[in-house]
């Protein structure tokens, strides 16, 4: 079978990318292939990135608290762009509350501080086929 | 050494201490125990050897391993500055205002991340950041309103802004000035480090060259006009959260604090000029014996570097004055309350390693930005350890532990291997533009990620002694109107100013960017025509061009 492709991508201003950096590299222990945006990344420039790149998913990351603005227009960019196969997950500093709102908004799962790398690994391999 | 045995030198210092003592008499007359035990100013060896001289010697001397005051706590506590801002410029105030009711002791103010990069609110890259991180500041009007009923000649202000440093120290110059205050008489600091944010933290916005140029007119400006301010804060926090281990936040910061001096000094100032207004910036992490360590060792490094790779002779120069925060990266979201006892244990480190000011996390800050009734837990933790707890009645208690001395030795050792490796790199901007610095924290990181994965080490709460079912307690959220109300504010500035006056001081900034002109008074004259952060960011992008990471 094919390597998972995973974008990790920043949005927004904020620069604390240690999480991001972790999972990007925990992901490609776990055999995945990843490219990392880097900071500062418009929800615009991270879609366009995930189409070029023909990822299966976008792992976006945010800290500053943005997230309840930037993560759903991801989702919102690739519906309009017809994309609809590619797994949007998030994690960061996201109180439970925001979560279902989230969720609601087509980001599959939001990871919170303290997750297991091991558990996002799981959770993009088991969805990734059903997005395939 | 002087040619003097160290118990005539001791004598000279107690002299000293004692005539300073006259003008400036410490807390109590006397400290003592519970069972009536008096305390002692500073415990020494019984026989003070020439290598205790040459590696401790007294507090407030040369080479400051014991403290850069001579009375350290017993004379003053340290500064207790908790960082705070977030929303608009009034909400903002009211904060600050709270916190100094609750006997707080200086303001620390955090900056959203659109003021920090440059971007006004209305800017398309401000989208969905407006007032999260911290205060939303477009414009000299929002600064005046955050300061407003704050008196600047005796409140001491710390802000968290590094980019745009010039441009913000600029408005609370010009604030000062509304409330009749004049520049000299203010104090306070600016974090100003670039390199931590090419490294760390990542709120740059112009390339190394420009902005150390930026640094080097701010302290250029400020040795003249503004003598108290700290123009720099020199950060090893953001080294530490990203996930370095003490060593390297050590060695990472000092490399940046030589690459700092080096380029003013290039730039045609005296270090003796500059040098006193340097400060630094550290973590309290976890490790409660190694962070003791590294504050001593740090400062028994730096005054060396200053004095003898330098040539320093001010003794103000020698001094590695710091700020700390405890370590945010250690706080969990599960279980937040623990995160009361985390504070507790790493403030409790930087007040026995000598720290000048303090900012104690809040318990919620895994979550979200602090509660009012959070922020005040965290203020009170310093206030326990000030007034209750007794280790501030003597100057440096651990001195003298084998232990302690021990890793205080070879933290230095350490931290000297790494600084002539960065050294043979061509120095911190060199080691920067290769990645280096940044490869060798995200290897830690990625080390602790696998320890704490594997159960090596514990942190409790989240691999041990878990709580299933938990509910978060009620968090901070900024009002979301925020950005509506920035945009409109910055709309009718817009209209109201004098726009001819505005852009005729934007072309004479740009046209002093393009030589060596130092920058601080354009910058200060745009800010007072109410050009926005924005406006004077760009030009000086125009000018510069931007920073991209490797």
């Amino acid at each position: 079978m094919e390597k998972i492709r995973v974008l990790v991508a920043k949005p927004g201003l904020d620069g604390h990318d240690r999480g991001a950096l972790i999972i990007a590299q925990s992901l490609r222990d776990a055999g995945m292939e990843v490219i990392y945006t880097g900071l500062r990344q418009t929800p615009a420039q991270i879609v366009s990135a995930a189409i070029q790149e023909d990822v299966d998913v976008i792992g976006l990351s945010c800290l500053s608290g943005a997230h309840n603005e930037l993560f759903p227009e991801v989702v919102q960019l690739l519906q309009e762009q017809g994309v609809n196969d590619i797994l949007v997950v998030g994690g960061g500093v996201i109180p439970d509350e925001d979560i279902p709102f989230l969720e609601s908004n087509g980001i599959r799962k939001i990871f919170t501080p303290g997750t297991p790398t091991g558990e996002t690994i799981e959770f993009i391999r088991t969805h990734v086929r059903e997005e395939r | 050494m002087s040619g003097k045995q160290p118990s005539e030198l001791y004598q000279d210092w107690a002299d000293q201490v004692n005539k300073r003592l006259e003008r400036n008499p410490e807390r109590s007359a006397k400290f003592e125990t519970s069972s009536g035990i008096e305390v002692d100013r500073v415990y020494l060896p019984e026989e003070l050897s020439e290598e205790y001289m040459e590696k401790q010697g007294f507090p407030g001397e040369y080479p400051y391993t014991r403290g850069v005051q001579p009375t350290m706590y017993r004379g003053r506590f340290w500064t207790m500055r908790q960082y705070a801002g977030f929303g608009s410029a009034e909400e903002t105030n009211k904060r600050f205002k709270y916190l100094l009711e609750q006997g707080q002791t200086g303001l620390s103010c955090a900056f959203d991340l659109p003021t920090q990069i440059g971007y006004d609110s209305d800017d398309a890259m401000a989208a969905g950041e407006i007032g999260k991180v911290g205060v939303a500041i477009d414009s000299l009007e929002d600064m005046e309103i955050l300061l407003n009923g704050i008196p600047l000649d005796k409140v001491s202000t710390s802000m968290t802004i590094n980019a745009p440093a010039s441009v913000l120290l600029a408005m609370y110059i010009a604030v000062a000035e509304k409330q009749g205050v004049s520049s000299d008489k203010l104090s306070g600091t600016i974090q100003n480090d670039i390199l931590k944010e090419y490294i760390a933290r990542g709120t740059y916005i112009y390339p190394p060259k420009a902005s150390m140029r930026l640094i080097t007119d701010i302290f250029g400006y400020c040795a003249k006009h503004v003598p108290k301010w700290n123009t720099i804060s020199i950060s090893g926090y953001h080294i530490r959260e990203a996930g370095s281990d003490a060593v390297q936040e050590v060695a990472f910061t000092l490399a940046d604090a030589i690459a700092y001096v080096k380029a003013a000094i290039e730039s045609g100032l005296e270090v003796d000029q500059f040098a006193p207004q340097l400060s630094f910036f550290f973590n309290g992490h976890n490790h409660f014996f190694e962070e003791i360590a590294k504050f001593r060792a740090a400062r028994r490094i730096w005054s060396r570097i200053m004095k003898e790779q330098f040539g320093a002779k001010n003794p103000k120069s020698w001094q590695f004055r710091v700020h700390t925060q405890t370590g945010g990266s250690t706080l969990t979201a599960q279980q937040p309350d623990n995160n009361i006892v985390r504070v507790t244990i790493q403030a409790l480190a930087a007040v026995l390693g000598g720290t000048q000011s303090l900012h104690t996390n809040s318990r919620d800050e895994a979550l979200a930005l602090p509660t009012e009734d959070s922020a005040r837990i965290a203020l009170r933790t310093q206030q326990i350890i000030a007034n209750e707890s007794g280790a501030t009645d003597t100057v440096d208690p651990l001195a003298g532990s084998y232990y302690v001395e021990s890793l205080t030795d070879q933290m230095e050792a350490r931290v000297l291997e790494y600084l002539q490796k960065l050294d043979d790199m061509g120095g911190a901007v060199a080691a920067v533009e290769q990645g280096y610095m940044q490869r060798e924290i995200h290897d830690k990181a990625y080390q602790t990620q696998r320890a704490i994965e594997s159960g090596d080490m514990v942190v409790v709460g989240v691999n041990k002694f878990r709580i299933e079912g938990e509910v978060q307690p009620e968090l901070l959220r900024v009002d979301p109107s925020i950005g509506q109300r920035q945009k409109a504010k910055l709309t009718a500035l817009r209209d109201r100013r004098d726009n001819e006056l505005v852009s005729q001081a934007l072309d004479d900034l740009r046209r002093a960017s393009q030589t060596s002109e130092n920058l601080m008074p354009y910058i200060l004259h745009a800010v007072k025509s109410y050009a926005t952060i924005g406006e004077i960011c760009n030009v000086m992008r125009d000018v510069f061009g931007e920073y991209r990471p490797i």
